[in-house]
């Protein structure tokens, strides 16, 4: 599905990825983890298209297609799907409206007849019940004044309506509480296939509990430096990251 | 008769044009009407049309525009020149009384006995003469003391227009629609005066609409007076929509009494060049007034709003919002004048102007100007220029949404605070339409009027 080879990305002569290699198949669920600073939200932007970063080396294959190659919104239409660790808040721009935008615009490129509204609007009822977002955040502008765990669920919920097929989770856990946590899990688990895969990006077990790696990878200055089974998140909860940083610089 | 006047010196023709043709202008209008000219005329004479020389008109020299070979319509029958008197709506949902002007003249009122018992509308040089002592007791009091160029140019020139009176206690609740059709084979000057009395505990909403339906050139001076008496409720939306060839000059005066709650709202959303004065006179305790705006220029366009709010008395609020969205070349001005004279304590004046600059090229300058002389009031201002918010934007193409449907909903995103503050639910949503397809590109104003959606004449776009 997902084919990283040699990543190499900077910003403003900064290179920040040095070499990232990594393969996602078909419904695998891939951890990773690091410390601040060390590359993994500049991985998903990306990934996702962001032109504020330069690639300078490497390839990415996504389902075959070379994604560098995509502009941003072919690469959403293509399933792709960034959760963002900052989402933004857009005043003016209902969530409605943004919505509907985002589905159409992605059943255009499937060449499928946009959504009328009623259809949309029973598209929508479905998966606010999935994700249960609060109908209220549905009516307001996007992100507008939404709390942290909101903005959070929000993503989960845009994910739930578009349906991509690897979603890239950027600390999506962050700042949650056990109840958020428990849906944002279930909203990812409950879109589970053997042809969806997910990269969850986080610091802690506790969403790995709910949502079950086969893999974990570390990230440490702008490379993965280590890569193991779910065991791997355990015994970085347990002894941090030292040693990891130790044996890298050895 | 229509009469073609050669314009290269500005003040020496319009000075000669006065003169000559001053017996067809009285002609038929009335006395106060006449009476109020010679001193306007001096004025304009004295005055002349402002360049940019002049400190109010920094930003919008309006000589060249002034200038050509142009029409003007000396009787109504001139005005009219053969246009048919009868339009037609056609936007059911948008349940209006409407008035048709062609050529600043009036021609047309639909279904007049749908109004309110005492509600009086029609042509003003008609109307007048039928209700006289309502119009010598406001007719042309209240232009200030600014002595402006433009209004004493309508004042000396202007022989018909609107005329809508509502008497106390009465609450109009179609809103009332002057639609002003601009036509003709030749370029064309264009004066319309309207004047409008809102009685005490009456209420009356307004839509002006202004468009062109020929590719001619059009200038155009037009004002409206309003006065709202005691604890009336009064809203004028201006829907400005002509061709790019189009240069509308259009003074909008208010003249409130206490507790009177008062809203306009400017909304240029195609013209070639608007410059819009807009002069609210809180003239005494417990006003309120709603002064809002929103610009959406392209290509060469250019708009400027100069808004003055005059806080004469104590406890009034004033509340002023405009926004604008500039592409390509197109330049904007906004001046936002607050006078809160020694009398007017405990006054709040908040004002912002904010723009969205989508080019290089585009450009806006922005001018609070805060003359404040009494000490115990509020007041704020802030004016910002920003660009499409490139988080924003990367956010939505990550969802699927390409770069131009992201602009389209970002600039809709900015435009919209404006658009709310609409007080009449089936207009806001009519422009909320409008603005939208405007931002497409979808936007014909050559083929019919934005709000009644009557068609023009078939004519290539400008
Ligand atoms: N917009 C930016 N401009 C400059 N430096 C940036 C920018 N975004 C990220 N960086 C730098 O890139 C590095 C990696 O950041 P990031 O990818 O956010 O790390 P992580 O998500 O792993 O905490 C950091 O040193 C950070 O300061
Ligand atoms: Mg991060």
């Amino acid at each position: 599905m997902l084919v990283i080879k040699d990543l190499h990305a900077k910003i403003d002569d900064k290179e920040i990825l040095r070499g990232i290699n990594l393969e996602i198949k078909p419904g695998e669920v891939h951890a990773i983890m690091g410390p601040n600073g060390s590359g993994k939200s500049t991985l998903s932007s990306v990934l996702a298209g962001n032109e504020k970063f330069e690639v300078n080396e490497g390839s990415v294959s996504f389902n075959g297609k070379d994604l560098l190659d995509l502009a941003p919104e072919d690469r959403a239409r293509e399933g792709l799907f960034l959760s963002f660790q900052y989402p933004v808040e857009i005043p003016g721009v209902s969530m409605v409206n943004f919505m509907r935008t985002a589905v159409n615009e992605h059943r255009k490129y499937r060449e499928e007849e946009p959504y009328s509204a009623s259809e949309f609007l029973k598209l929508m009822r479905e998966k606010k019940k999935l994700v249960e977002i609060d109908s209220n955040l549905t009516n307001r502008s996007v992100n507008e004044g939404f709390s942290g765990g909101e903005k959070k669920k929000n993503e989960i919920f845009q994910m739930a309506m578009l349906e991509p097929k690897l979603a890239i989770l950027d600390e999506t856990d962050s700042g949650l509480d056990i109840d958020a946590l428990r849906v944002v899990a279930n909203g990812v688990n409950k879109l589970k296939s053997p042809e969806r895969s997910t990269i969850v990006i986080t610091h802690y077990q506790r969403l790995l509990d709910h949502i079950v790696p086969d893999y974990v990878h570390v990230l440490y200055k702008g490379r993965i430096v280590k890569s193991a089974g779910k065991e791997l998140a355990l015994e970085l909860e347990e002894k941090g990251y030292d040693w990891i940083k130790k044996e890298f610089e050895d | 008769m229509n009469k073609t006047c050669r314009i290269v010196n500005l003040q020496e023709e319009y000075s000669q044009l006065y003169q000559e043709h001053r017996s067809m202008i009285e002609d038929g209008a009335p006395e106060k009407m006449n009476a109020l000219r010679a001193k306007a005329f001096e004025t304009f004479i004295e005055k002349g049309i402002p360049s940019n020389k002049v400190e109010a008109y920094k930003y919008t020299n309006l000589q060249p525009y002034f200038k050509g070979t142009l029409d003007i319509a000396f009787s109504k029958e001139a005005a009219l020149n053969g246009s048919s008197d009868k339009f037609h709506c056609s936007v059911p949902e948008l349940d209006t009384h409407n008035v048709f002007l062609i050529n600043g003249w009036f021609a047309h009122l639909e279904d007049a006995h749908q109004l309110p018992e005492g509600v009086v509308v029609g042509s003003i040089r008609e109307k007048a003469l039928e209700h006289p002592e309502v119009f010598e007791k406001y007719y042309g009091q209240n232009l200030g003391d600014d002595n402006d160029a433009m209004a004493a140019m309508n004042t000396a020139f202007a022989q018909d227009g609107a005329f809508v009176y509502v008497p106390k206690g009465v609450v109009v609740n179609k809103p009332i629609q002057l639609v002003n059709i601009m036509t003709g084979e030749n370029d064309r000057l264009v004066f319309q005066r309207n004047l409008i009395v809102v009685e005490d505990n009456a209420q009356l909403k307004v839509m002006l609409c202004d468009h062109t339906i020929s590719p001619q050139k059009f200038v155009i001076n037009n004002l409206t007076e309003v006065f709202a008496n005691e604890n009336s409720v009064f809203d004028v939306y201006n829907i400005q929509n002509q061709h790019n060839l189009t240069t509308q000059v259009s003074g909008m005066y208010v003249h409130q009494k206490k507790y009177s709650n008062i809203l306009t709202n400017n909304l240029t959303l195609h013209s070639g060049v608007t410059r819009n004065n807009i002069r609210v006179t809180m003239d005494d305790e417990n006003c309120e007034s709603h002064v809002y705006g929103l610009y959406l220029s392209d290509k060469n366009q250019h708009v400027d709003n100069y808004s003055f709010i005059d806080h004469a008395k104590p406890h009034c609020q004033s509340f002023e919002l405009f926004k604008g969205v500039m592409d390509d070349s197109a330049s904007a001005a906004f001046t936002g004048r607050v006078l809160v004279r020694p009398d007017a304590q405990q006054t709040n004046a908040y004002q912002s102007n904010n723009n969205l600059l989508l080019t290089q090229n585009a450009k806006i300058n922005s001018k609070p100007q805060l003359e404040i002389y009494a000490d115990d009031v509020k007041c704020s201002h802030g004016a910002t220029v920003g660009q499409l918010d490139d988080d924003a934007m990367f956010y939505l193409k990550a969802r699927g949404i390409n770069e131009n449907e992201g602009r389209i909903l970002l600039m809709f995103a900015f435009a919209y605070e404006v658009i709310e503050k609409i007080r009449v639910e089936p207009l806001k949503e009519n422009i909320r339409s409008l603005v939208e397809k405007r931002f497409r590109g979808e936007f014909d104003k050559c083929d019919s009027c934005v709000v009644c959606g009557h068609q023009g004449a078939s004519v290539s776009c400008l």
